[in-house]
This record gives structure tokens, sequence and C-alpha cells, in this order.
């Protein structure tokens, strides 16, 4: 914009902050909540600002854990939802990316074929193949396991088709000079393509990584032990309570813990984004 | 240092599309071998051929005596300029220079003197840490005659590789490339649509059209001879006047018979003459001029021919003549002029054009 009207800054200002506060307005609640004691939040009457016992529910939360359904720590819960997270982002890119490649570049037969099964997959989330997944997860004793929770979640026809509409934009020229450069076909995928990818790649880490982080129902389905549970399955146990007072501010400062990775995730990828963006050129 | 053989080569494609029909080169060590021709004549992909990145229907092709159809193009010991230069955007210069090399396992010191010597020929001493997106047009296409120079293969392949240029950066470009493969001299292999830019760098010219030859030879040689319509419309700028010989046959019987296999007349718009009386055997022309053009040097007359009928149709017919005249000619629109031009600056050709009749 090269005009500056002052009035009209100013309505857009007051409409964004408006719809920060909107947005920010119950995480700062859930914020305030793991500040006290159980009985305070439970009483509805939440004051607006932090009480004093932040310290102390947060050790509770991170190195003791919480109610009786729920023994583990909650530095337990983050590790495997980090390990699960991360293991479905690199997963899923390194298959995808794979994948793109052959279909871009490859002259096979089934090519075509092999595309569209990709593409049909779109229409097969988690949740509408979930009996037979968990079958097969079962039968190869993969419950409460890492490979358990990561690999069925892996298979992403999304990647898949971001990478082949990344490398159908890629000049055929660079294909060619490469080869006439002497490299073959890995060497090209590993000198030219991925880094010219970068962009993608972050994108898309940055997707399934929240992606994974936020799964509840297969995680919830494939682990029975406490100590093989996700962070976003342990906050949901920890409310889970029979006739007790349920402990809303260890819940609360779960949440809030449960929030800083995929924020540190968007945060600096954010920031490799924009470096390939700048950097990138085709 | 290699000859370049093409014999019979043909390309058919998958859908049964014949891009090349038959197509027979010699290029000779150290020459620089031009094909130029319209869109779609497929000029490009008898290079890309050459380079292996098309393969040969039929046909062999020989570098430096060895038959290159089943070998991979890092092994044909070619270099290829891309017409988008195809440089790796993510590399630095000096690495777009040295990628090939490393890949061919040459020690990084060889490379380093390589790329260096390539920088310093081309002016890039200074670009060698800088990225393709920081250097200007110019610049890029010179990253990319380097990349091909350090390699120094037996031939230089180049795609239309000014055609992203700006016309003054463009000629300038063109005497360049011409002095560096003169001096590595390096046989080369130049595609083109620019029948300037084929002449002027050319020591053997091919003229192509619909995945044919249509003729070989001297540049010259071939400005002054074409071989067929063809070839006498595409080389030359403004193009050969072309006319059927019905309508102007009377005029030429002098000296001597005009063959009756003759059907067009062509003559160059540069060896017209104003004037009023016609060479013996030659022929004059009475023209209305239409248009005029002045660059300067010389001055493009556009006339309707008076002596057939034609049409008050904005657009050229084969009714109209182009006279070049030198210097600032002043016809004056409307007029009339009287074009003339001697036998031996006749050109005659088969009434289909694909045959040239000696005058």
């Amino acid at each position: 914009m090269v005009e500056h009207r002052p009035l009209r800054d100013l309505v857009a200002y007051a409409v964004l902050s408006l719809g920060i506060l909107i947005f920010a307005f119950p995480v700062y609640v859930a914020f305030v909540a793991s500040t006290y004691d159980a009985a305070t939040v439970v009483s509805g009457n939440l004051p607006l600002v932090p009480g004093g016992r932040m310290l102390e529910n947060y050790y509770r939360a991170v190195f003791v854990g919480g109610s009786r359904f729920m023994n583990e720590p909650v530095g337990v819960l983050l590790l495997n939802s980090f390990v699960t997270a991360i293991g479905i982002a690199v997963g899923k890119i390194f298959i995808s990316i794979l994948s793109a490649f052959a279909i871009v570049y490859f002259r096979f037969p089934f090519r075509k074929t092999a595309f569209w099964i990709i593409f049909i997959t779109l229409m097969l989330p988690v949740e509408v193949r979930i009996y037979p997944t968990y079958k097969i997860v079962a039968d190869l004793r993969m419950l409460d396991t890492y490979a358990g929770l990561i690999l069925p979640l892996i298979a992403s026809a999304t990647g898949t088709l971001l990478f082949r509409q990344f490398f159908m934009t890629v000049p055929d020229e660079l294909l060619e000079a490469s080869r006439i450069d002497g490299a073959g076909p890995l060497r090209f995928f590993w000198d030219t393509l991925l880094p010219l990818s970068m962009t993608t790649v972050a994108a898309l880490f940055v997707i399934q990584f929240i992606y994974g982080w936020n799964q509840y129902l297969w995680p919830l389905l494939i682990t029975t032990k406490d100590s093989m549970q996700t962070i976003v399955i342990g906050i949901k146990k920890m409310l889970t309570t029979t006739d007790e007072l349920a402990e809303w501010q260890l819940a609360m400062a779960t949440a809030v813990l449960a929030m800083l990775p995929p924020v540190a995730v968007v945060v600096f990828m954010q920031r490799l984004f924009v470096k390939g963006l700048v950097e990138t050129e085709k | 240092m290699a000859n370049v053989t093409l014999r019979n080569v043909r390309k058919v494609y998958p859908g049964g599309f014949e891009a090349i029909k038959g197509i027979d080169i010699e290029v000779g060590d150290g020459q620089f071998c031009v094909l130029v021709g319209p869109s779609g004549c497929g000029k490009s992909t008898l290079l890309r051929m050459v380079a292996g990145l098309e393969t040969i229907s039929s046909g062999e092709i020989d570098i430096g005596g060895r038959i290159v159809n089943a070998i991979e193009p890092a092994e044909r010991d070619i270099a290829m300029v891309f017409q988008n230069y195809a440089l790796y955007p993510h590399m630095s210069v000096y690495n777009n220079m040295a990628y090939g090399l490393r890949n061919r396992r040459i020690p990084e010191s060889e490379i380093k003197t390589r790329v260096e010597d390539a920088a310093r020929i081309l002016e890039l001493g200074t670009m060698l840490e800088r990225k393709p997106r920081q250097l200007s047009g110019g610049q890029r296409q010179r990253v990319a005659m380097g990349r091909a120079i350090v390699r120094q293969p037996k031939v230089f392949l180049f795609d239309e590789p000014l055609s992203n240029l700006d016309a003054k950066l463009r000629i300038a470009m063109r005497v360049e490339i011409r002095k560096l493969q003169r001096r590595l001299n390096t046989t080369a292999i130049y595609v083109t649509h620019d029948q300037l830019e084929a002449m002027t760098l050319a020591d053997i010219l091919v003229v192509m059209n619909g995945g044919r030859v249509e003729q070989i030879g001297n540049p010259l040689e071939i400005y002054q001879k074409p071989a067929t319509t063809f070839v006498a419309s595409f080389i030359g700028a403004p193009p050969m006047n072309l006319m059927p010989i019905e309508g102007v046959r009377a005029q030429l019987l002098g000296a001597d018979a005009v063959p009756a296999a003759a059907g067009q007349l062509g003559i160059r718009p540069e060896d017209f003459e104003l004037g009023d009386t016609v060479p013996a055997g030659g022929i004059g022309l009475d023209l209305r001029v239409d248009a005029i053009e002045h660059v300067g040097a010389e001055t493009y007359v556009y006339g309707a021919r008076q002596d057939v009928g034609h049409t008050d149709s904005l657009s050229a017919t084969a009714n109209d003549v182009i006279v070049r005249l030198p210097g600032v000619a002043s016809p004056q629109i409307g007029t009339r002029i009287r074009a003339v031009a001697a036998r031996a600056k006749l050109h005659l050709f088969s009434a289909d054009g694909r045959q040239r009749l000696s005058v």
C-alpha cells in the first residue's frame, strides 16, 4: 500500500486486535487456571490474573503425574508425543518425496495407476480404515510401540501430491543439465531436487508435525500402557475421575505444555521457510 | 577436438510423428555448424539427439570416430548451453561450473584451475561466490558458457542460447561466442531461429524445414545461391521477393531463354535499382509505392506490382515487392516507380520451389 490513511489503519488494527483477543483469550484462561489450586478452578470464579501456585502445579505435572487414572508424568507423555509427531512428519516427507520423484521422473509400467492409487488414499483417512489398520497393527504386535503409533499414519497422498506439483514446476533443463553433468537419478535427486524442495519440505514438516501431535483417536486405540500414551490422551485421562475433584489445574498446565512444541516448530520452521523462499528461485 | 557426423538420422515419436526425416550432416573438427529453421522444424530435436537427451530412432551419430547412439549424455564428451541456461539455482557460480567435474571425480585442485581459467576468460572472476539469481541475464549466460568450457568437451552444443537476452546484448554475446569457439578451437553445433545469428556465426549453415535439411553449405553461398524457395525466403532480411514467372517470362527472353521448368522467380530486395531502362535479359517492374521504411543506412520501399491485378488489401500478397535502396531514398507514397534488376541477379526455381534452376 502506497497511501497512508490513519483512519483506515486504525480500523484495520482494531479488527486485528479483536481477532487476536478472541483467539488468545481461551489460551490465557488455560494458563491462569494452571496457576491456582483445584478448588479455585472448579469454583467457577477464576480470577483474571495468575495465582501463586504456578511452580508447584507445573512441577507436579511434569515430574509427578496427575490423577489416579493417569500416573505417568507429563515429561514422558511429551516425549511420546514428540517421537510420534517427528516420526510421522519425517516418515511422511521421506515416503512422499520419493514416491513423487518416482512418479514425476521415471517412466515405468502402471505409473498412472500408481499415481491414481495414491490419489485415492486421500479419501481414506485413518478414521475410515481404522478397523483393518488396527487389525494389521495388532497382528504385527505393534500395539503399545512407537512403530504402531507412527507407521499407519505415514502413508500420505497429500505429501506426494504436493511434491509432485512442485517437481512439475522444476524446469526439465535442470534434469538435462544434470544428465550432461554426469549425475545419475539419485544424484540429481540429492544434489538438485532436494535442495530446491526445502521450502516444500519445511511446509510439509510443520503441517505433519502438528497433524501427528494432535492425533487422538489412533493413539487412544492402540496404546494401553500409560508409559506409551501421548500428551493429548494424557490431558483427557487426567480429567477422568470417579468421585473426587478433577485436577483441572494440572490438566491446564499440561495443556499449556502440550502447546509449546508445536508453537516452537512453527516459529522455527517459519524462519527456514522464509529463508527458503528468499533463496530458491527457479 | 572431433568431427561430428550424422548419417541418415531419424526421429519418430511413439505417436508416429516423424520429427526428423533422415538427415546427413558432417561437421569438421573445430568447425562452427549452425542449424537454422522456423519453429517446429526439428532443429532442437536434432541437437538434443546429438546431446543424448533424445533417443535416435534410426541412423547413426558419430562424435570423434565413436558411434554414440547408445551412450549416455555424460559419456559423449559434449557440453550443452541451454536457452534458459539451466543453472542450478541453489549453487554458487563456482559450484555450477564445478558440479560436472566433481561428478567425474576430477581432483579438486584441477577443478579449481579450470573454473578459475574459465572465469577469467568470461570475466566472471568476482562473481564466483554468487548465486545465479544475483546475476544479470548476460552474466548467467556466461556462467552457462563457463560450465560448458570447464568440461573441455569435444563438442559444444548450443540450444538458442541468446534468445533470452535483449537485442544489444545478443549481438555482443554472439561475437563473444564466436571468438571463444575460435580460441578453444572446439567443434560447435548451434541452434537458432534467427537467420542473422546463423549467417554471422556459421562455418557451415544447415537450413532445416519440416524435419528435413533444405540446404547445407557456407552461409554466403547459401545466401547467394539458395537451393529452394524456402531457403530463399528464410535467409536474408527483408526476404527475397518471389513471384510466379508467368507475368514476367516475356521480359526475360533475352540473351538466353528461360528454362521451361522454371515456375518462380526470385530477386533479393537489394538487387533492385530504380531506373527506366531494363537491362538486357533482366527484369523491370512497375510499382506503386505503398510504404517506406527508413532505417538510416538504407530504405525499404514496399511496392505493389502494377503489371498484375492487385487488391487494396493491407496485408502483403504475392504481388508486393520489397526494394532495398541505399541511403535515404525518397520516393513518395502513392507514386509510381520502376525497379529493375540485371539478369545475373535473378534466381529461378521450379514451380514447386523445391529446385533451383540456372538462369
